[in-house]
């Protein structure tokens, strides 16, 4: 066999595999999703939207539990993206090189890494008793904002390593200072990156569970959360309270419910996609 | 919005007035907020009346969590919360917790809850079990020893043996220790453990030489799929019914449900309404939501005991 048959075999076969794990990927979602949609989609109505949770199944609905997610996502984006991004920037363009630097470095990436029970743990002692938020919708956003900023800074300092060094030179040769060169050169070509990065993080948030719960999330909250002080419960509470119930028609209502918190996931996502698109168009070099 | 925030205002002033405003509250709307946290194997029961409660007094927000009977006492041992779901009694440890901190509170019953030993429907040979057997089975030493069905009894075939069972972390988990091993929370390692147990429900009803146990209602959902095994406790074997579980015939693999109760949460009016809203109705409601529940002797002696604990003369 001559070499370059054996070279084209070898590219095959890479090719081959390369497809074979994306069609993985793809399928196992496929099939979870149709799974879901098949138990689910049918119980998705106005009722069961509009709803409190019930012992009835069929009375069941997850109005507090899809308002509760929808507060922890919005308060957590308010506290944790300035917040982030602003450590990002620190890091990567103010900060110099030095011990204490690489010390800064070094815990950031490991925080990114430590099981989100922890994160409950010290939300618990800080936020709900120590600053007295209690079981408080903002003492969970507090906890989730502080889960998800080791993701946002990573995400906003790649985000700017990845701008052409050109565009900093240029912009300091004009005379542009060094927060005019960040605020209109760097951060408009970084924020695809940094966008995608805080929606990605946010979508994580909105998915935990067990940080909330030692938080002090409940799972049966009979009324509408209307202010960040109310208590609160989430989907993915909710969803797990409905599967570890024997009634059949729980698991039912659980699928709904998995649809509904798939569907925000999605809807964010669209977002950031939509968004990386609009700015990288803008932004030319 | 406007009427939340009044109703907040409402219940601040309450709480801030204390007992001395009991006589004029008594006449008017129950207005404030409970807070109740513990077992998730409660939690189905409270669900159920803080729904029906809601119908009777709609201006009181119940709030139900699901820490764990564990997780819901240390709660309830820093004044967090006003009543605790538990799935056992509370332990020494958090009893002296309550007193440190000048906690009073009053145990109630509120159910009963069978647990099931199950096997698959394609399982010819078990019928019935005695503790002693299940003692055998589960015990710690029986780690990698107790491997085979014949090894348990002779007649019963040289297959080997799959358990199946709650998590360590479950109230079921203890409770089932308890009575079976004798001591709570010591069991062998090497089974199949689910924190769901609608898993071990999928587990068990596939597997020929499966044995596993949980909660009474996921057998009674699942009664197609799934097989059910009579205890004998040396008065012959008896399966878990409605009729057992209720005279206690049904031992030792039946347990009773509590709430707990605070005193200081206890002087608000909502609160003591509640209490003995759940007494009233847990009868009819346990049906809904899959336990047993208790004769009305047995709830009258709760109300009595919660009455007594107010300080409320009949």
């Amino acid at each position: 066999m001559s070499k370059y048959n054996r070279n084209y075999i070898v590219d095959k076969t890479f090719q081959w595999f390369a497809i074979f794990c994306t069609a993985f990927g793809v399928l196992s979602l496929l099939l979870f999703l149709g799974n879901i949609c098949f138990d689910g989609i049918g119980r998705i109505n106005w009722q069961f939207m509009t709803s409190l949770p019930s012992r009835l199944p069929e009375k069941a609905g997850i109005i507090s539990a899809f308002v509760g997610t929808l507060w922890i996502l919005v308060l957590t984006a308010i506290i944790a993206v300035p917040v982030g991004v602003g450590a990002g920037i620190y890091l990567e363009e103010y900060a110099g090189k030095s011990r204490l630097f690489d010390f800064f470095e070094i815990n950031i990436t490991n925080l990114a890494g430590v099981p989100s029970i922890i994160y409950g743990l010290l939300g618990l002692e800080v936020f709900a008793r120590l600053m007295n938020m209690g079981g408080s919708i903002l003492a969970g956003a507090c906890t989730l904002s502080l889960l998800i900023l080791p993701v946002i800074i990573v995400a906003t300092r790649e985000s700017l390593k990845a701008v052409p060094k050109s565009l900093r030179e240029a912009s300091f040769a004009l005379g542009a200072t060094k927060w005019q060169t960040i605020r209109m050169q760097l951060l408009p070509a970084a924020s695809g990156g940094i966008v995608t990065g805080i929606i990605l993080s946010l979508a994580r948030a909105i998915g935990e569970t067990a940080p909330l719960i030692v938080v002090g999330a409940l799972a049966y909250v009979p009324f509408v959360p209307t202010s960040p002080t109310d208590e609160f419960t989430v989907m993915p509470i909710q969803i797990f309270n409905w599967i570890s119930r024997p009634q059949k028609g729980f698991a039912i209502d659980a699928a709904a419910a998995i649809i509904i918190l798939l569907l925000i996931t999605f809807v964010m996502n669209g977002i950031a996609l939509y968004y990386r698109n609009k700015w990288q168009k803008k932004v030319k070099w | 919005m406007k009427k939340i925030v009044y109703v907040l205002l409402a219940a601040g002033f309450l709480a801030a007035c204390g007992g001395s405003h009991k006589e004029e509250a008594s006449s008017e709307k129950l207005t404030g907020a409970i807070s109740i946290d513990g077992s998730s194997t409660v939690y189905p029961l409270t669900e159920a009346v803080a729904e029906e409660f809601k119908a009777t007094a709609p201006e009181v927000r119940v709030t139900v969590g699901l820490s764990g009977t564990g997780g819901g006492f240390k709660k309830f041992g820093r004044g967090e919360i006003d009543i605790n779901d538990a799935s056992r009694t509370i332990k020494k440890a958090e009893d002296s917790t309550c007193k440190t901190a000048g906690i009073d509170f009053c145990e109630l019953k509120v159910a009963f809850d069978g647990l099931a030993v199950v096997v698959s429907p394609e399982n010819t040979w078990c019928a019935d079990i005695t503790v002693a057997e299940l003692k055998m089975i589960w015990e710690p030493a029986a780690q990698g020893k107790i491997m085979r069905w014949n090894q348990i009894r002779k007649e019963w075939p040289n297959e080997e043996i799959h358990l199946f069972g709650p998590g360590v972390e479950s109230g079921t988990y203890d409770y089932f220790t308890e009575a079976v091993v004798g001591k709570s929370h010591s069991s062998r390692g090497d089974y199949t453990a689910s924190e769901d147990d609608n898993v071990l429900v999928q587990g068990i009803r596939n597997d020929k030489n499966a044995l596993g146990f949980f909660g009474l209602a996921y057998f009674t959902e699942n009664q197609d799929k799934l097989k059910l095994v009579a205890v004998n406790n040396g008065n012959g074997a008896v399966l878990p019914t409605e009729q057992t579980v209720k005279d206690k015939t049904y031992a030792p693999l039946s347990r009773p449900l509590f709430i707990y109760v605070s005193k200081k949460a206890a002087e608000r009016k909502e609160v003591v309404e509640f209490v003995k809203f759940y007494l009233a109705n847990t009868k009819t409601l346990t049906k809904d939501v899959g336990y047993i529940a208790m004769t009305d002797q047995e709830i009258e002696a709760e109300v009595a005991k919660f009455k007594a604990f107010i300080g409320e003369t009949k």
